[in-house]
């Protein structure tokens, strides 16, 4: 029985260090190679083990794909790909082939250089990793082998994103990495077409919300930043380099244009202005309004946003102030932040999730009073906003997503497993498919019926078309033709053309059977009355009476001699081929039961 | 005679011989004798005279008339036709060797004038001479006489020759048609083809031209013939394709080839060939849509050749039946039983094809019949839901377009929700499966679903107002959306004083079990909507909210929020989509102060147009308090510091503003005029526009509102005297204690006043209506002064300025074409009157003008008006023809003229035959009671009738519309008084930045352009592009456009004039022509302009061009 076999080794009812094993039609493929925020131990990084105690990787993977540049998606890769040891194909689309190498750079001296870890992936690491990478494009079927295809289709959520279509043969499996169903102010809605796989493992961080429209926390957004600007206050916004930081900046840039507004914004340099390029360069990937106004200008070379330089914090008047990290934590960001903080005019903007500890956190939850370091207490005076911009499906999305592909099955992944569970059973209920949770290792395995697709030669087709009515779904037909298996295709043909094609001769296979008759009469009659019998019994066949003697039903030869001993037996000589096997047993029991007395 | 003729003999006595007879010799003698020239058989003898060489008689002879015409000019003229004397012979000669074997025998004669009639009719001439007919050229020549003198000389010379002539008329007939025809054409290139591809070529060449109605028939033939012969299936095709078009033209009845083309699909092979045959049976079948057996017919055709396996075939079968198939109406009427199928149930079996686009086509064809007005079956419901979830995209927005037509059908019906016992009505149960498509895959299905959720108007306000409710949770609990919030807070009495952190938590538990993720029906249809990625989505979603919310103010009530939110989207067509959508919708809703709050922030935006829709707005909103009010205000004076050039529009804003919220302005007066109970303030400066816009509220405000002058102080009243004079359209009249009521008399009678008024307009138009006996003098003068009256009206009357304007318009031409005719020039008969045309000529013009102006600048005309204004012109171009018949001398000039003016009626004709019953009498009746005679006379006839015609015809009475607007238009940008010159660079362009309004034109992308009159009377003509054309209000536009100036080499300041123009082409009435949609579009059709009206007054441009530096 064919099955197709998943296996989450990151998460599986988990978020962090994504990392599913697919393997289908005898093809492994890894999804994704992610690495986990909230760790920092071994368990970091998902456990290869699984995949072969003492084996070369290579040899039982035949490709790794990774959805987009998270590094809860790609944190592993250098680590996998030069540590671990494989050296096979590792795919992903243009921008996270661009963007990816940034962020694991940042992320090793993160962690090597801050916290001082040994024995962790080296820069060159990540080069050659990522001379393994092959980038694909949009809706491009890519081979990686003879059998095993894969397709990335548009997944809105962060520039490069991608859902993958995993196929062999007829069974397929599309992987949705993380994406968004409704579109932001830089990039589009996920996109998928009814490709009806055998399944769809989906990510599900937001199984049990159903989100407002993204228009009122915009405008309101916009609002403040206006108003604070207008009363000639400072406006600091947290961000993380890539993602919503380009997002909100879209959103303000083109706020800044419509409203004729003055006051400087300002982006804080380094990573994020890399990454800028980047956007720049992939405007095909970004929604309808910027691709459609690139012709003119491209929204990504800001007019209104400049590079931020430290000095700028203590300008006077009003500005806009983008800063990394988005937590508060350290950095840029913390160091305006104390700047600021003590002026009521001035406003945070915390744009999404803080970690609890952090500052970000701390002022979120309403404390006014900071303890820095050095027991030096800040006052927070400045507003404090929350807005918080997520760029993954929601339930309803998530739905939407699922009724679009159409799957036999679906599995989830990327939450936590009590939301799961709601959406599970929703799915189940709604769409009436399976829907399966693993755990980090369970394994599902799921039984797939291939179809095997045969060809059948014209004539062998067009002969039956001639014999009956048009084909119809509902009643079967009988048809008798050769299979003919030749390099992993089938032909269906007739069987002449078999003999022909396959150089054979042809053979008849007869059976032939004596039926023994008591009657006294000439072998003639006795032909005549087996010939009057049957006709009479087999109305719908074909009875003849050769000239020679000899009685013919269809292709079946029935002759009558004389016993040599007893001449008062007839012995009747049945022979017919193997075809009509059927019709030849019935006349032989027929025969045997003996001719009717007749009235003779 | 006698000195050297070998006429002469003598006999044998020597006398001279005379072989003459006598019988003409008298008159020759007489001459001779007394010099006296003969009367009669001046013909017989001027032979013989010219036989006795009695030249002075000869001379003589020759001028006088009989001769001079017959003899002498005609001499003349055939030595210029080339080759005459030797085509005569040949003719003879051709004649006679045909007659050996019959009595009688046919040349054909063709005669050609021009050289371009000779290089036309070569290729017919080819083809006849390849079917050896024999025929005779004649010219071309290079004199005045017309091919059918050159006839009667033929004819005449013939004759001479003792043969008789036959059908003379005929031969005439056929000459003058001796244009080329395509039939022959055709026919001569398809016989040279070698390869199909040849034919091809020819075939496409001959489809470059339309064919005239009369040779389709043979054309048809001869492309038929060729079918039969035809191997290559794409030569099959463009001959299939051209019998398509072919049977569309105008004037051809097609029921003739469809037999052929019947019979040519059956023998058929090809799929795409067939396809095609069945689209020219489509073609002819909707040409011919009285002839039921013919429907049926092609119904029958269209059937049999639904199984085919091509699905091209099968899409044009159902298209036929989408078209043809017949309506119930036939079923019940065909008692006999004549095959008249269900075409409904066949047409719902190729629901399920397995081609997509056959699936498509049945729904197409399905709304075909249901666009014919064949009532669909409600069991069609069932089977186009199945399709929403078709895997093809055209199908999906097909089948949306088909459930929302079952749904208007039968809005009431009850449908059972499956996998439950409740059962709902259909509208909600169609309007919940189209909502479900406005999150389709495909963009193009989203638009067309969100578009027809709009035109929904029945379906129950539960559903409705689900649309805008997407039951949001966050982690299993209720959340309440930030809409909800706001109202909250609003109703609180605590407003945007800073959100909390975790004031959006989420409280309620809801049950998991309740919640329903998908078949949630309209569940935040329009939430997906607005926040679709793609813009046309988005527009359509707002448009449907319009129209929806426009017939429920609960609805509407609802919407309010997400329109607001609209106003940020970042596609500016989508914000002033929602504007105007709000706007439409303004009398339904009262904006909370939240929402004002953020309507008005969008004032900011450096649009204008986004700008100016929102003034529009703010005029007709409902503001709920005081505060709101101020808020306005402020936020206005806000948007004119930062934009002044929106002065006029902010005030006109706060005019309805305050005139709309009297009580709500008052006790904002003191702070806004900043008085204070016990201390003068100081004075505010008067030509401040925020002041003065201030003013402009408070005063439209205390119209209605008698306490509030009590709260001016007295530069206030000083300032409103000043205002109410030179801002009289902004400020209105009050009630000012201790002052006269100046114009108060004006403004509030308005409307008793009204209905005199339009009585007095339609007594005086009925007054010049019953005139018909009166003397002329008297008609005369009886118009002028109804027509001063019309006029006086339409000025004191802004209402009935359109519809007194219009009649009074009217009423001149009639008017100048009494004068005309009452002209002395037509009791004179001699060519004097030359100079005396003059005014006729003049006036026919100036009637022709008039209404064009009748026709194109006014909104509002309907088709009756259209009549009597084309009947109009039909008189002016008949007066016209007799002016010009009069003054000029000849007859060619008149021949085109005739020509043209019998096609113009019968165009006429054509284009409202509906309408003639209503002409009773007219001149149009008249002449088309005539027109069989008109055809066949001379000009000079032609025009003696037409004159009687025009002075016995009457005077159509013209029914007035309900809505009349004349169009206008004034230029603001440029004002025209600036003294400060446009300096530029001679040489090189300049862009003038053009602003105008537009009222009540119709279609000004087309019609309006811009004309520059430069000083040397060089005059361009500019067409602005249709994004320049803004659409503010109803019967409004506005155009903001550049024009770029530019000259040759001129260097000396000066003024240009810009006006605009209204551009109209009468022959928008003509339908086009099948060949021109089907073939290659001749640019000219698109662009053609007849003619422009001018409708605005000009502006003067001062102009600086500075030489250029070398």
């Amino acid at each position: 029985m064919p099955e197709i076999r998943v296996t989450p080794l990151g998460a599986g009812q988990d978020v962090g260090r994504s990392c599913i094993l697919v393997s289908i039609a005898g093809k492994n493929v890894m999804l994704d190679c992610g690495m986990h925020m909230g760790f920092n131990d071994d368990r970091r990084f998902p456990d290869f083990s699984y995949i072969t105690r003492n084996g070369r990787l290579t040899d039982f993977l035949d490709c790794v794909i990774i959805s987009h540049f998270h590094l809860d998606h790609c944190g592993a890769l250098p680590y996998f790909s030069e540590m671990v040891g494989y050296d096979g194909p590792i795919y992903m689309t243009h921008p996270t082939q661009a963007i990816c190498p940034i962020l694991l750079e940042d992320y090793r001296k993160i962690a090597v250089d801050k916290k001082g870890e040994a024995n962790f992936f080296t820069s060159q690491m990540i080069k050659d990793c990522m001379k393994k990478v092959v980038a694909v494009h949009l809706h491009q079927t890519v081979q990686v082998d003879d059998e095993l295809e894969i397709k990335a289709y548009y997944a809105g959520h962060v520039l490069g994103a991608a859902m993958f279509q995993i196929k062999v043969g007829s069974e397929s499996v599309v992987y949705t990495g993380d994406y968004n169903m409704t579109p932001d102010r830089h990039l589009g809605a996920a996109w998928i077409d009814k490709c009806r796989p055998n399944l769809l493992i989906t990510e599900s961080t937001y199984a049990t919300t159903i989100r407002d429209s993204k228009r009122c926390r915009e405008r309101d957004f916009l609002k403040k930043v206006h108003e604070a600007v207008e009363r000639g206050g400072k406006v600091l916004i947290p961000v993380f380099a890539l993602g919503r930081a380009q997002e909100l900046c879209i959103l303000l840039e083109t706020f800044w244009e419509r409203m004729n507004l003055k006051a400087p914004i300002y982006f804080s340099t380094g990573l994020t202005e890399k990454a800028n390029h980047y956007y720049k360069l992939f405007i095909t990937w970004t929604n309808q309004k910027i691709r459609k106004t690139f012709v003119q200008r491209n929204m990504f070379e800001f007019k209104h946003i400049k590079a931020f330089d430290r000095a700028f914090a203590d300008n006077p008047g009003p500005m806009v102030v983008f800063a990394t990290p988005g937590m508060l934590h350290a950095g840029q960001s913390l160091q305006i932040f104390r700047k600021w903080a003590g002026n009521e005019k001035n406003m945070v903007i915390m744009p999404g999730y803080c970690v609890q500890g952090t500052v970000g956190h701390k002022i979120l939850s309403g404390q006014r009073k900071l303890e820095m370091e050095g027991r030096q207490v800040l006052e927070v005076k400045m507003q404090v906003e929350y807005m918080s911009f997520s760029a993954h499906a929601d339930a309803k999305g998530i739905m939407q997503l699922v009724g679009q592909a159409e799957p036999e099955s679906v599995l989830l992944v990327h939450g936590e497993a009590k939301k799961m569970e709601f959406l599970k059973q929703k799915i189940e209920q709604e769409f009436r498919v399976n829907c399966y949770m693993p755990a980090n290792g369970e394994t599902v395995t799921l039984p797939t019926s291939p179809s095997i697709p045969v060809g059948i030669s014209l004539g062998l087709l067009k002969r039956e078309m001639a014999q009956g009515l048009l084909p119809d779904v509902k009643k079967p037909r009988l048809l008798h033709g050769t299979l003919i298996m030749k390099d992993s295709n089938f032909r269906l043909v007739s069987s002449e053309q078999a003999l022909k094609e396959l150089g054979l001769a042809e053979h008849q296979l007869r059976f032939t059977c004596r039926v023994h008759l008591h009657d006294p009469r000439k072998e003639q009659e006795t032909a005549v009355r087996v010939y009057s019998h049957l006709k009479s019994v087999l109305k719908d066949h074909c009875v003849q009476h050769l000239p020679d003697g000899s009685v013919t039903v269809e292709s079946i030869l029935i002759q009558a001699a004389a016993h040599s001993e007893d001449p008062g037996t007839k012995v009747l000589l049945v022979s017919w081929t193997y075809q009509d096997e059927e019709l030849g047993s019935y006349l032989t029991s027929l025969l045997k039961k003996g001719l009717p007395q007749a009235s003779s | 005679m006698f000195s050297s003729s070998p006429k002469a003999c003598t006999d044998a006595e020597g006398r001279l011989f005379i072989d003459r007879p006598g019988t003409y010799f008298g008159p020759i003698l007489d001459y001779l004798r007394s010099e006296r020239l003969p009367t009669h058989h001046i013909l017989e003898v001027y032979r013989e005279a010219q036989f006795y060489e009695i030249k002075p008689l000869v001379k003589l002879l020759e001028d006088m008339p009989q001769i001079f015409g017959e003899q002498v000019a005609r001499k003349q003229f055939l030595l210029r036709v080339p080759g005459y004397s030797e085509n005569l012979e040949l003719m003879v000669h051709l004649a006679r060797a045909e007659a050996v074997a019959a009595r009688s025998s046919a040349v054909l004669v063709c005669a050609v004038r021009s050289e371009e009639d000779a290089a036309l009719c070569a290729d017919a001439l080819r083809i006849l001479e390849g079917e050896k007919r024999s025929v005779v050229k004649f010219g071309p020549w290079k004199a005045a006489p017309q091919v059918k003198d050159l006839l009667d000389c033929v004819k005449m010379d013939i004759e001479a020759r003792g043969y008789q002539q036959q059908q003379e008329e005929i031969a005439t007939k056929k000459l003058r048609l001796t244009k080329p025809s395509k039939s022959a054409a055709l026919h001569i290139d398809l016989c040279k083809a070698t390869s199909p591809a040849d034919a091809l070529q020819y075939l496409l060449q001959f489809a470059r031209k339309p064919v005239e109605a009369e040779s389709v028939e043979g054309v048809v033939r001869i492309l038929l013939e060729h079918y039969y012969k035809e191997n290559d299936p794409s030569v099959r095709l463009k001959i299939a394709s051209l019998l398509g078009l072919l049977s569309k033209t105008a004037g051809f009845s097609p029921d003739c080839i469809m037999d052929d083309a019947i019979n040519i699909l059956q023998n058929e092979k090809s799929h795409q060939v067939l396809a095609q045959l069945l689209d020219t049976l489509l073609a002819i079948g909707t040409k011919l849509p009285e002839n039921q057996a013919i429907q049926i017919r092609l119904v029958d055709v269209a059937c049999k050749h639904l199984t085919d396996t091509s699905h091209g075939v099968r899409n044009k079968c159902l298209q036929l039946l989408g078209n043809l198939g017949s309506l119930e109406k036939s079923v019940t009427k065909d008692g006999e039983g004549l095959a008249v199928r269900d075409v409904q149930k066949i047409i719902g079996d190729y629901f399920s094809d397995q081609d997509p686009r056959v699936r498509t086509a049945a729904i197409k064809a399905m709304l075909q019949l249901h666009e014919r007005g064949l009532k669909l079956h409600q069991a069609i419901y069932n089977q186009a839901c199945k399709l929403l979830s078709d895997d093809y995209e055209q199908v999906r927005s097909a089948a949306v377009q088909l459930i929302w037509v079952v749904s208007q059908l039968y809005p009431e019906s009850i449908v059972p929700i499956p996998s439950s016992n409740e059962e709902i009505r259909l509208v909600d149960d169609a309007f919940g499966k189209i909502c479900h498509m406005v999150s389709d895959g495909s963009w193009v299905v989203r638009v067309q679903a969100a578009k027809l959720l709009g035109s929904m108007e029945q379906v129950s306000s539960h559903f409705l107002e689900q649309t805008l409710d997407k039951k949001l949770m966050s982690d299993l609990r209720r959340k309440r959306t930030a809409h909800e919030r706001a109202k909250e807070l609003y109703s609180s009495g605590e407003f945007s004083s800073g959100r909390k952190w975790g004031d959006d938590a989420p409280k309620e538990e809801i049950d998991t079990g309740a919640v329903n993720l998908i078949e949630s029906g309209a569940c935040g249809a329009f939430v997906h909507g607005l926040e679709d990625e793609m813009y046309e989505v988005r527009i359509a979603a707002v448009e449907a909210l319009c129209m929806l919310a426009q017939s429920s103010p609960s609805f509407a009530e609802k919407c309010l929020d997400f329109l607001v939110d609209m106003f940020n989207d970042e596609i500016e067509e989508v914000r002033l989509q929602s504007i105007h959508t709000m706007r439409k919708i303004s009398n339904n809703i009262t904006l909370r102060e939240d929402q004002l709050d953020t309507v008005l922030a969008v004032l900011e935006d450096s649009s204008r147009d986004i700008r100016e829709a929102l003034h529009e707005l703010l005029c007709c909103t409902n503001v709920s308090t005081k505060e709101g009010i101020h808020l306005a205000l402020v936020e206005l004076l806000k948007n004119l510091t930062k934009y002044p050039t929106d002065r006029d529009s902010i005030w006109k804003c706060l005019k309805f503003l305050g005139s709309r919220h009297p009580t709500l302005v008052l006790p904002l007066v003191p702070e806004l005029l900043s008085t204070h109970p016990f201390f003068d303030t100081a004075e505010p400066d008067m030509d401040d526009p925020a002041y003065i816009a201030v003013l402009v509220l408070i005063f439209n405000a205390a119209k209605t509102c008698p306490t509030m002058p009590a709260l001016f102080s007295d530069h206030t009243f000083r300032h409103y005297a000043y205002l109410r004079d030179s801002l009289s359209h902004l400020v209105p009249a009050l009630r000012l204690p201790g002052r006269k009521l100046v114009s108060s008399a004006v403004s509030p009678s308005i409307a008793p006043h009204e209905d005199p008024s339009h009585q007095f307009l339609q007594q005086s138009l009925e007054r010049v209506y019953s005139l018909q006996h009166l003397d002329p003098q008297g008609t005369q003068e009886l118009l002028e002064f109804t027509i001063r009256d019309l006029q006086r009206l339409g000025e004191l009357q802004s209402e009935l300025a359109g519809v007194a304007d219009f009649s009074a318009t009217y009423l001149r031409c009639q008017l100048l074409l009494i004068k005309a005719l009452q002209e002395k020039l037509w009791n004179v008969a001699a060519p004097l009157y030359l100079k005396q045309s003059d005014l006729a000529s003049a006036a026919a013009k100036q009637i022709m003008e008039e209404t064009y102006k009748m026709e194109f600048m006014y909104s509002g005309v309907e088709n009756k008006q259209v009549v009597i204004i084309h009947h109009m012109r039909l008189q002016a171009k008949a007066l016209q023809l007799i002016v010009t018949a009069r003054t000029t001398r000849g007859v060619d000039p008149l021949f085109g003229m005739c020509e043209k003016f019998l096609q113009e009626v019968d165009f006429f004709q054509r284009c409202f035959i509906a309408d003639l019953p209503h002409l009773q009498d007219s001149f149009v009746d008249k002449l088309l009671d005539l027109m069989p005679r008109l055809m066949t006379s001379k000009p000079v006839e032609v025009v003696k009738i037409l004159q009687t015609m025009l002075r016995q015809s009457t005077f159509l009475h013209l029914p007035l519309p309900e809505q009349i607007h004349k169009a206008s238009a004034t230029i603001i940008e440029p004002a025209g008084e600036s003294d400060n010159p446009l300096r530029f660079t001679s040489g090189l362009v300049v862009a003038l930045d053009v602003d105008a309004t537009l009222e009540h034109v119709q279609d000004p992308q087309s019609t309006v352009k811009v004309q520059v009159l430069y000083p040397d009377g060089q005059a361009q003509m500019i067409h602005p592009k249709p994004a320049d054309f803004r659409n503010p209000g109803p019967g409004r536009h506005r155009l903001i456009t550049q024009v770029y100036l530019s000259h040759t080499a001129w260097t000396e300041p000066c003024q240009v004039e810009v006006r605009l123009l209204l551009a109209y082409n009468s022959n928008s009435r003509i339908p086009k022509s099948p060949w021109i949609e089907g073939g290659e579009v001749s640019p000219q059709v698109e662009t053609s302009i007849e003619g422009t009206i001018p409708f605005s007054k000009s502006v003067k441009v001062y102009i600086m061009p500075k030489p250029a530096r070398r």
